[in-house]
């Protein structure tokens, strides 16, 4: 198992699907490991009563099935199907109008599922997903991406309210890869993946989609800002290290 | 997300091994090779995957290696091959013999006139080569490389065409700052006798690896083309030489241009640092948002 996540932190995470499933194959006996620890970008369904897509992932599956949020229906149609209960249902329909707003601020165009569920210990479990494919043949505003791809996965598990305060552990996930490509530079490709945790004691007063969304949107800000600043910028003082731009190479030639 | 259970072939496994071992980033093959042994735990099969894949790896990446004896480095490209494990370095006219999958030089010995260029053709080739020594050695602070010629090696004077190939490979390796990446170029080099002019074709490619928990690859390629005119060999060997510089100096401001433009254009097609209102969104006042949704959905302009 360790050997087998060694690998997937090497290989190229645009071909983390390939590898995953590679590794299934080879490891089958370790198949719900490796599918709990390594995410992958999010596939889309559409609900066919409302006409709007909706994401897909292990939290709304039963089955072969996955439910929408939308409608609550699992599609395709599945009988004896696990459904949250109603209490929670109205939260994850709150979540769900919400959370589009927030995605479309943020996004400008992209697609969002929220999924709650509860769990052994009197709390719940919520799953806010997002999908944006910033291409310039998809949803890119500014056009300059010849491939762009978004995909974020926030697991937050809250825990039973202790003297007006709740726990909440949050899980996210952010996959991205973008390219660009023109005629004088050639194709400029960036992809990559994180995971990071954030646990907080906030209280139930401000209520749970307050709470929740607060820490999702502080994390999301944190990650891209990781990725910007501190991945991309690795990348490039690497590829200023193997070339140095004619500034730095003249500024070292008195030394030599 | 299923997957059937079915038991691989050995030959499968073979397979999906090599596609792990040429996907590996810059360096990072004997780290990839060691964790698929214990994914596979069947060392016949790595053993075959690793014979087929690292020859490959290795000239695709062309790795450089230590040649024993006082002959310094021999890169291992598919234009040096005289077969799977001999690679000429044509600076010192030596032939490497190589240990693909350990990735070392094992023996060196000189190479044999029919290996080596007619004394025609090395004039060109060697007063490129000192140009081109000249200029990696300047722009890059870890740079190989080496001229070779793969057409026309046998032509015993003027009146033939030749071709020559520049390849520059630098590395830079720290896997203790989970960091790697490489630097490759490849500048094919057409001597056209008949119309007394040189066509050139270059390939860049750069790669590097971020590893500190994450995993975030920038992976880039470029293909450009310029010509100029047949000279003598050392007048045809400068001109080649600025051709080369001027259009690496050009890409790496391209490379430093695109990552210039991620904060602004490029990343804020995937996600916005700010919301739309460049405010935070404001999760304590959500409620204004549920009330507009109904009022539009009553008066029909819902989305």
């Amino acid at each position: 198992m360790e050997a087998a996540m060694g690998l997937m932190r090497r290989m190229p995470p645009r071909h983390s699907e390939t590898a995953l499933s590679a590794l299934l194959s080879l490891l089958p006996q370790h198949s719900s490991d490796l599918l709990s620890q390594v995410d992958l970008p999010l596939q889309v369904l559409c609900d066919v009563d409302i006409g709007k897509e909706f994401i897909l992932c292990e939290y709304n599956r039963d089955a072969d099935s996955y439910r929408s949020p939308w409608s609550n229906k699992y599609h395709p149609l599945l009988e004896d199907a696990l459904y949250p209960s109603s209490e929670l249902r109205k939260l994850e329909i709150e979540a769900n109008d919400i959370f589009s707003i927030y995605r479309d601020q943020y996004y400008e165009g992209g697609i969002s599922s929220v999924y709650m569920w509860e769990d052994d210990n009197e709390g719940f479990v919520a799953c806010f997903l997002i999908k944006k494919d910033g291409s310039k043949n998809a949803q890119g505003r500014r056009g300059c991406l010849e491939e762009g791809a978004w995909d974020a996965i926030h697991v937050i598990e809250v825990g039973p309210e202790q003297e007006g305060t709740t726990r909440y552990c949050l899980t996210s996930t952010v996959m991205l890869s973008l390219t660009t490509d023109d005629e004088s530079s050639g194709t400029f490709s960036l992809s990559g993946s994180l995971r990071r945790q954030m646990n907080m004691n906030l209280p139930v007063a401000d209520g749970h989609l307050c709470n929740m969304g607060k820490m999702i949107e502080e994390m999301e800000g944190k990650l891209r800002n990781s990725l910007d600043q501190v991945y991309f910028g690795k990348t490039r003082e690497m590829v200023c290290t193997l070339r140095p731009p004619a500034e730095v190479a003249q500024m070292r030639l008195p030394d030599s | 997300m299923a997957e059937e259970e079915t038991e691989l072939s050995d030959e499968q496994k073979k397979e999906i091994a090599k596609w792990f071992l040429l996907n590996a980033p810059a360096g990072e093959i004997q780290y990839v090779a060691k964790d698929l042994k214990s994914v596979l735990n069947a060392d016949d099969v790595y053993n075959e995957a690793a014979s087929e894949a690292f020859p490959v790896y290795n000239k695709s990446h062309m790795i450089c290696l230590g040649m024993s004896g006082h002959f310094g480095d021999v890169l291992v490209t598919s234009y040096g091959e005289l077969n799977e494990n001999e690679y000429l370095d044509p600076k010192t006219a030596q032939v490497a013999i190589v240990d693909h999958v350990k990735q070392v030089c094992t023996e060196v010995r000189p190479a044999t006139d029919e290996e080596l260029p007619s004394p025609y053709i090395e004039e060109y080739r060697c007063a490129l080569e000192a140009e081109m020594l000249k200029y990696v050695s300047e722009a890059y602070p870890k740079g190989v490389c080496s001229v070779y010629c793969i057409n026309g090696k046998d032509a015993e004077g003027p009146g033939s065409d030749f071709e020559l190939v520049v390849v520059i490979s630098a590395a830079r390796l720290s896997p203790q700052n989970f960091c790697n990446g490489s630097w490759r170029s490849i500048w094919n080099i057409e001597f056209k006798d008949d119309i007394q002019s040189l066509e050139l074709k270059g390939k860049l490619q750069v790669g590097a690896h971020y590893f500190e928990e994450g995993n975030v690859q920038l992976d880039t390629k470029h293909e450009c083309r310029d010509s100029t005119i047949f000279q003598s060999p050392d007048d045809s060997a400068i001109a080649i030489a600025s051709v080369i510089r001027h259009h690496e100096t050009e890409y790496l401001a391209s490379l430093e241009e695109s990552y210039l433009n991620l904060p602004d254009t490029t990343f804020k097609d995937l996600r916005r640092k700010l919301p739309v209102t460049r405010t935070l969104f404001p999760w304590h006042n959500t409620s204004q948002f549920s009330l507009t949704r109904e009022i539009s959905k009553e008066l029909g302009i819902g989305k």
